[in-house]
């Protein structure tokens, strides 16, 4: 396991295999084995592109789901949440201090499409006692990468 | 109508621009340039940093603080100083804080120069010394450091500058644009030599941060150097503080006592602001640094691999964050290269004439930028090489 090379794919997934070696200076051999084998063993678990759906044309909408959930007998709420987790609408499943039980982020190509999908799946699984939806108007920022445009700062001309 | 080249200061008007403004001011007007120019960290400040300055304003305390700076700040650098270089500063009479490193600078010049004084300063190093020099009334006396030597300043160039009229020499390392660093045994050896000729040291230390592999050693840690050094440091690079404008000079009290005279006159004190958010920097950011250290060292092992990979020598520079690799081989000066590249592929790199004659052959890449930005740049300057 190589923490150095995590933290560099981390940050660029697509970062090319021969900087990854001169950064931590490593060969490129020794690093496609690192990855390789970290990847095997579920550390790295894929690789994902960031997309502002905003800024394409086609429509995309999440909503974040606060489910209160009665935990199985010997299962606790491993059973629900790894049935949810299979979901393909589904984008993560998180089980959470506090008032709710699970936190579920839904995706879907509309409102309804949504609503629906908590209406006619989640709501009616047994364990499932109350649910919470809230729609994700706009997104700022994601997996640490900002989704916002900055604006001009008017600095001027740096020299040196 | 009035003859402004009769009534302006003949000392100001004859010190030359700089030559990396004009560069910049040309590739200003273009579209779609991918510059390795600056010098200034892309990282935003930490947010600790910014919430302490924040935190003073929402406080109001927005008045003057006394002329050496805040008591807190000082206390805290004089701790740093001692944790990081082995070097003890009273806060209370060793220690004026400045608007940025290059106040300090200027203000020890000013402090210690007398008309006729001759002040050596190795070369290629950053553009303020010279004419912070002359402005002094000094006389700049240039020591041409060489690539042999990774541009560290050796005894027997020291022994060379030095003549009667020799009052101090200012030490920039690590070095802008070189990335040269000097151990303590570089160190030591032109001790030895500035001890016996009772020769002052400026120290220019604003990269100390910023080194690769070693820990920084400071001339004033050197046996016999700390009752001749003033050592200067600051806050713009190490945490990203830049547009903050604070730094700091330590040194003996009498010669501190000096410096803080003309700094009362010409400036009052330091932004007041910035000093709270520094005062928040060294107690509590080291972990910060050593983020952003890391992310440089990855880029400086990139750019360096870069640049040998397209078949411009590039020695890896120890400290700092700066490139400096050589463009010889291409025939070309320094400043034909560059301009070359600017209009042919939309690079702007800085020659490295703009830090001296010592620079000839050579250009100023910085990496403060992102490896995406780094390796775009790189590749722009390969084709650029292939059409030459």
């Amino acid at each position: 396991m190589n923490v150095k090379i995590l933290k560099l794919l981390e940050k660029n997934a697509r970062m090319e295999i021969a900087d990854i070696a001169t950064v931590t200076s490593l060969s490129e051999d020794e690093v496609r084995r690192e990855i390789s084998e970290m990847e095997k063993s579920g550390i790295i678990r894929g690789y994902k592109g960031v997309i502002d759906w905003e800024k394409v044309d086609s429509s995309s909408v999440s909503a974040i789901i606060e489910l209160k959930v009665t935990p199985t007998a010997g299962l606790g709420f491993e059973e629900v949440a790894e049935r949810i987790a299979k979901y393909p609408a589904v984008e993560s499943v998180s089980l959470m201090s506090g008032a709710c039980d699970l936190t579920v982020v839904v995706t879907g190509k509309t409102f309804q499409e949504v609503s629906l999908f908590v209406a006619k799946e989640l709501a009616l699984i047994d364990s499932v006692t109350s649910t919470a939806t809230q729609f994700i108007m706009r997104r700022y920022k994601e997996f640490g990468v900002e989704l916002i445009n900055n604006e001009e700062d008017g600095r001027g001309t740096i020299s040196l | 109508m009035i003859d402004y080249s009769k009534i302006l200061a003949k000392t100001v008007v004859e010190i030359k621009p700089s030559g990396i403004r004009k560069f910049f001011d040309i590739a200003n007007t273009m579209e779609d340039v991918i510059s390795l120019g600056v010098g200034e960290p892309d990282f935003r400040t930490p947010w600790q940093i910014r919430s302490a300055g924040i935190r003073s304003l929402e406080r109001g305390q927005t008045r003057y603080t006394s002329n050496r700076g805040l008591d807190a700040l000082r206390q805290e650098i004089s701790k740093y100083v001692e944790r990081k270089y082995s070097v003890s500063y009273s806060p209370k009479s060793d220690i004026l804080i400045t608007v940025g490193g290059s106040e300090a600078i200027d203000a020890a010049i000013r402090a210690i120069t007398n008309p006729g004084d001759e002040i050596i300063i190795p070369e290629p190093s950053y553009v303020c010394y010279e004419p912070m020099t002359r402005l002094a009334g000094g006389v700049p006396v240039i020591i041409n450091t060489q690539a042999e030597n990774e541009f560290k300043l050796t005894k027997e160039e020291l022994l060379s500058a030095i003549t009667d009229k020799t009052k101090a020499l200012i030490l920039p390392y690590p070095c802008n644009p070189t990335g040269a660093i000097m151990d303590e045994c570089d160190l030591s050896a032109i001790a030895e030599v500035l001890r016996e000729r009772d020769i002052l040291v400026i120290s220019d230390e604003i990269y100390a941060e910023l080194t690769f592999g070693s820990k920084h050693v400071s001339i004033a840690s050197i046996p016999g150097m700390r009752e001749r050094t003033v050592m200067i440091n600051g806050f713009s690079k190490t945490f990203s503080m830049t547009g903050w404008r604070l730094g700091y000079a330590c040194g003996p009290a009498e010669i501190m006592k000096e410096i803080t005279k003309i700094h009362q006159f010409a400036i009052m004190c330091a932004p007041t602001t910035s000093q709270y958010a520094a005062t928040e920097a060294l107690r509590a950011c080291d972990e910060e640094v050593e983020k952003m250290k890391e992310e440089y060292d990855a880029r400086r092992k990139i750019i360096v691999k870069g640049f040998c990979d397209i078949g411009l020598e590039c020695r890896e520079p120890k400290g700092a964050f700066y490139a400096f690799p050589s463009i010889k081989s291409t025939g070309m000066t320094s400043e034909e290269f560059c301009e070359k590249l600017l209009y042919a592929k939309k690079v702007a790199l800085v020659p490295g004439t703009a830090f001296g004659e010592s620079g000839e052959g050579f250009v100023r890449a910085s990496y403060c930028y992102s490896v995406e930005h780094i390796k775009t740049a790189l590749t722009r300057i390969a084709e650029f090489l292939r059409q030459i």
